[in-house]
């Protein structure tokens, strides 16, 4: 056994190595005070500059030859941006590629340089935790590479090393091909909103919650003066008193679960005070706009011409099948919807990556103890692992890069540190179940679709024609009813209707989540890859 | 006490400029995407669906529902949430797959 | 004891859909079974490709041939759905030795009752306006034809109103056989289905069947990539494939092979294959594969650059070394038959194999000699 693997292996991760030294258990927060982390810059660091393009017009990070980088890590919000730093303080050559211009992911995602923003921290929860990353990852010598959109991760070098593939330049605009090598590859990847149809949901000024959100962050604008947000799940009231709060009138949060399953897990939410913080810092927003929550009711209705103009809300049963005559109409010029978050996971999925069904029937990772997906070399942390939130996410990213140190035979910091990760992590994820279970989609919601009601957006598929696939032509899961009725084939690859449409067929596994390409690439970009032989038979499954 | 993101954000932004919805000025703010700064005009639709014609506009807000598909400086099919606005972006809204001129 | 039927027919793909389909006509009950769902297998990953053109003179032309016209039929019998397309097929030299090559492999399928046509450079434009200038010309095979696979076994397997039983519970765990090895039914993880006749038509698993029924049928799977564009208007007209296409689908080698076939779809997308290479069931992404499959692409339709993928999807071609079908009865277990190891023509060659099916559950005479088809020609020592 060589050294590496003594370091990796055995000496371990869960105990702190014998030559570490010290017990680092630390305050929260010590990463880079204890002697034992490297701090500044190793060696041969990437950087932009190191960049080099090939004849071909794709460029190859490092250049083919070169080292590979020691971790890419895939997205740059908070669990990203804490996989990067801890990796680069623990001496790792990193590349953090993410879509955006600007770090932040989803959760902290911050109005364009250009827009100079003097209070971005209004606009968040937490953001010293943020600023703090910033700062570490502006220290670091972090290869950060932005507007860098990864579609497809993939096994080289007979399956020593990951190339990570990407696109750059603006969307539909000159794109290239980026091929960045590393040993490790960390996916950070967030999560995306799930949806559920109901009639009017296609007309214009019905939004993602989480894009009215995302709109307002980065583009300062909001969706209509007066908006409903409606759904279910803890995003709603950041969502309804960020808009309140940006100066939108917002006459009602319309939530379908009951809060009481909080109250059913009182465990989970005392060893999560910060949770109940939060939520009450939302709620005195709330408060202050008189703004009024409505639990175990959904919008059922969108109406309007042209553009929203009103939604009727109905009040729901345990089963979220709305009651007869319990319907209201509210006035209002936008409606901001969503039903929850599911994990970003289709790099891993199209590699193999065993998944996990999660409380609320979405898919996530399966990942061990140190972050490590069922794929060797290949980690993740944050939502792709069940969603949980900005802190968990933190936690996980710096948890699963000190894993990905002593893999590499590096020194992976205080043993003490890493307890405390995993103590935390455990905590939050408790939480996180317990929010999974409350806000779970019941069963009852197809109670509110019309047999014209458009299910997929992009192919224009009505739930009529979902439910005429399952009937009549044998189809029981998700795939086949795409199959069959194109549902999930457009643009965004039924991102958007795939929880509904899976409903629908009846299956009760959540679908697959399996997306090849996970952003479209114009087929000039693909031919101008470099060439790479095909791996031997041997390592071939 | 009415407020706009402008102000909660305390932005200071260089001096607005124009891009065009189908030939109508718009003023876009610089940093802002073009949806963003369509909202901002109070326009939520510049798509038509392929099958039904149905207007649509952005919904999630960060690139992964391709409902704001929109034509842009000539270019069908662009991620108006993703794009930034340039001054002088012709914007053009967006009929089904918007590759009519490639049809045989 | 479960419902008795005539036939039970293992596999929802296409082909299967077929054999219940014509077994159904024949007035036999059927009971079609499928571990998965409705064109779970190769059928759901399938182009729904119907050619002739690939085919050199020999028993698969011939199948080829019958199976174009019982398509056309069931274009008229099915509805629009399915989506047949009579568009025909293009097939492309890039130089004078290539399309001499064309020239000897049409004049052969002709005198076998394809019909083809010679089409210079100079007119290449006229069938693909889009079509990269500089090529020498090509081939027009006008009874190429296209499917939508998925759609075209679930409206079969419904028009034949055989009783259908899906989802893991009905996984055949093994066959069950009376006195003298003669086929009684199937065991599944839900109980017995009896039936003096079990079809095999379970595609890339075909073999693993075979085995559980303790016959020698060595089905492999040869895996393909298939691009899939953004929705397009019509931009190629018909199935255009370059001249190696033929080499490759001929061919035996575990190695990756990429010969084009570009088409564009009714829904809209363009579809590109074909990849080939023998890999087991691995669904990984090759990117090989797909860099070779865009560039072969945008050489062919330089108007296709600027145009982007959306999805590309992995299927498992059930070959058999000598890349024709098994069709018909197996000698080997009284009461066996095998519709499988189709390759990648199985859309195609659907309606035929069930015809044939039929017609030897009935004991009419098949339309056309199926010895090549033999399911025993495999087993040391020859076929009985």
């Amino acid at each position: 056994m060589g050294m590496r693997d003594l370091a990796s292996e055995s000496a371990g991760f869960d105990n702190a190595p014998a030559g570490c030294g010290g017990d680092g258990a630390g305050p929260v927060g010590d990463v880079g005070n204890g002697a034992q982390v490297v701090p500044g810059r190793p060696d041969r660091l990437g950087s932009a500059a190191e960049a080099q393009s090939d004849p071909s017009g794709a460029e190859v990070r490092p250049a083919d030859g070169d080292e590979p980088y020691d971790l890419a890590v895939v997205g740059a919000g908070p669990a990203g941006l804490a996989g990067a730093v801890t990796g680069a303080e623990l001496g790792l050559r990193v590349a953090l590629l993410d879509l955006s211009d600007r770090i932040g992911g989803q959760f902290y995602r911050q109005p364009a340089a250009a827009l100079r923003a003097t209070h971005p921290e209004r606009l968040h929860h937490d953001w010293e935790a943020f600023a703090d990353l910033r700062r570490r990852l502006e220290a670091s010598g972090v290869a950060h590479l932005a507007g860098h959109h990864v579609w497809t991760v993939e096994r080289v070098e007979g399956g020593a090393e990951w190339a990570v593939h990407a696109v750059t330049g603006a969307d539909g605009g000159e794109e290239r091909p980026v091929r960045v090598r590393a040993r490790a590859v960390l996916l950070a990847t967030g999560a995306y909103e799930r949806q559920l149809p109901f009639p009017g949901w296609t007309l214009p000024g019905v939004v993602g919650a989480g894009g009215a959100q995302a709109m307002l962050k980065g583009g300062l604008v909001l969706p209509g003066k007066r908006v409903v947000v409606a759904g279910s799940g803890p995003l709603l009231l950041a969502v309804a008193s960020s808009l309140a709060e940006a100066g939108a009138e917002v006459p009602a949060v319309i939530e379908a679960s009951g809060y009481l399953g909080y109250a059913r897990r009182p465990r989970a939410l005392a060893a999560n005070p910060h949770k109940l913080a939060e939520a009450v810092t939302h709620g005195a927003v709330l408060l202050r706009h008189r703004v009024a929550l409505r639990t175990r009711s959904a919008v059922t209705e969108v109406h309007g011409a042209e553009r929203v103009e009103a939604v009727t809300v109905a009040r729901l049963d345990e089963q979220w099948r709305p009651l007869p005559g319990t319907g209201r109409r509210i006035a209002c010029d936008a409606l901001a919807v969503g039903h929850g978050l599911i994990p970003g996971i289709e790099l891993a999925t199209t590699l193999g990556c065993a998944t996990r069904r999660t409380p609320d029937g979405a898919r996530a990772l399966v990942l061990d103890a140190r972050q490590e997906t069922s794929v060797r070399g290949l980690w993740a942390a944050g939502e792709p692992g069940g969603i949980g939130g900005a802190q968990l996410a933190r936690t996980e990213g710096e948890l699963a890069a000190r894993a990905v140190a002593a893999r590499l035979g590096r020194n992976p910091g205080p043993g003490g540190r890493v307890r405390q990760l995993k103590s935390r992590r455990t905590r939050l994820r408790t939480f996180a179940e317990a929010m999974a279970t409350t806000h779970a989609p019941g069963p009852g919601w197809t109670g509110w679709l019309s047999d014209d009601t458009e299910v997929c957006r992009c192919e224009e598929v009505s739930a009529g024609r979902v439910r005429e696939a399952v009937q009549d032509y044998g189809a029981r899961d998700a795939r086949t009813v795409k199959l069959l009725t194109r549902a999930g084939m457009g643009w965004c690859q039924g991102r958007t209707c795939g929880a509904a449409v899976s409903c629908l067929s009846g299956d009760p596994e959540p679908p697959s989540e399996r997306r090849p390409f996970t952003t479209p690439v114009p087929l000039g970009v693909l031919a101008a890859l470099p060439p790479t032989p095909p791996l031997p038979e041997t390592h071939r499954g | 006490m009415a407020r706009t993101p402008r102000e909660l954000a305390g932005a200071r932004p260089d001096p607005a400029f124009e891009i065009t919805l189908d030939g109508r000025p718009v003023t876009a703010l610089p940093g802002q995407s073009v949806a963003a700064a369509l909202w901002a005009a109070g326009i939520l639709s510049w798509r038509t669906t392929r099958e039904g014609g149905r207007p649509r506009g952005a919904f999630c807000g960060i690139g992964q529902c391709y409902e704001c598909l929109a034509v842009i400086n000539g270019v069908p099919n662009r991620r108006a949430c993703l794009v930034p606005a340039g001054a002088g972006d012709a914007v053009t809204t967006q009929e089904g797959h918007g590759h009519a001129g490639l049809g045989v | 004891m479960r419902s008795a039927s005539d036939v039970i027919v293992v596999g929802a793909g296409v082909v299967g859909a077929a054999c219940a389909y014509y077994a159904a006509r024949a007035g036999l009950s059927v009971t079609v079974l499928d571990r998965g769902p409705v064109a779970g297998g190769t059928t759901g990953s399938g182009e729904g490709n119907l050619l002739v053109s690939d085919k050199e003179p020999g028993p698969e032309l011939e199948l080829a041939l019958f199976s174009c016209k019982l398509w056309q039929e069931l274009a008229e019998l099915l509805p629009r759905g399915v989506e047949y397309e009579p568009k025909g097929g293009l097939v492309v030299a890039r130089d004078e030795p290539g399309m001499a090559a064309l020239r000897t492999f049409a004049a052969g399928q002709e005198k076998a009752g394809v019909t083809v046509r010679e089409v210079a450079a100079d007119r290449l434009p006229d069938l693909e306006p889009h079509l990269a200038p500089g090529l020498a010309g090509g081939f027009h095979y006008p009874q190429d034809a296209q499917v939508m696979p998925a759609l075209a076994a679930a409206h079969l397997l419904r028009a034949s109103g055989a009783e259908v039983r899906l989802g893991p519970g009905e996984e055949v765990a093994g066959l069950l056989t009376g006195p003298g090895g003669a086929v009684r039914g199937v065991r599944t993880a839900s109980g017995a289905l009896y039936a003096p006749h079990v079809v095999n038509a379970a595609g890339a698993w075909g073999g693993e069947f075979a085995r559980l029924a303790g016959v020698l049928l060595p089905v492999l799977p040869r895996r393909g990539f298939v691009l899939v564009t953004e929705p397009l208007p019509r931009v190629v007209r018909h199935k255009v494939y370059g001249a190696d296409y033929i080499a490759d689908v001929a061919s035996g080698s575990a190695a990756l092979q990429t010969s084009l076939v570009i088409e564009g779809t009714r829904a809209g997308p363009v579809l590109i294959g074909a990849s080939r290479e023998r890999v087991g069931f691995d669904r990984t992404l090759s990117v090989e594969a797909v860099r070779r499959l865009a560039t072969g692409a945008t050489e062919l339709f330089p108007v296709l650059a600027g145009v982007r993928t959306m999805r590309t999807y992995a299927g498992f071609r059930p070959y058999l070394p000598d890349h024709l079908p098994a069709i018909g009865a197996d000698a080997r277990v009284p009461g066996l038959l095998h519709a499988c190891g189709h390759e990648g023509a199985g859309i195609g060659l659907a309606p035929a194999t069930g015809r044939i099916i039929a017609d030897v559950l009935t004991g009419t005479q098949p339309p056309l000699d199926i010895g090549p088809f033999d399911p025993a020609r495999f087993e040391p020592g020859g076929s009985r």
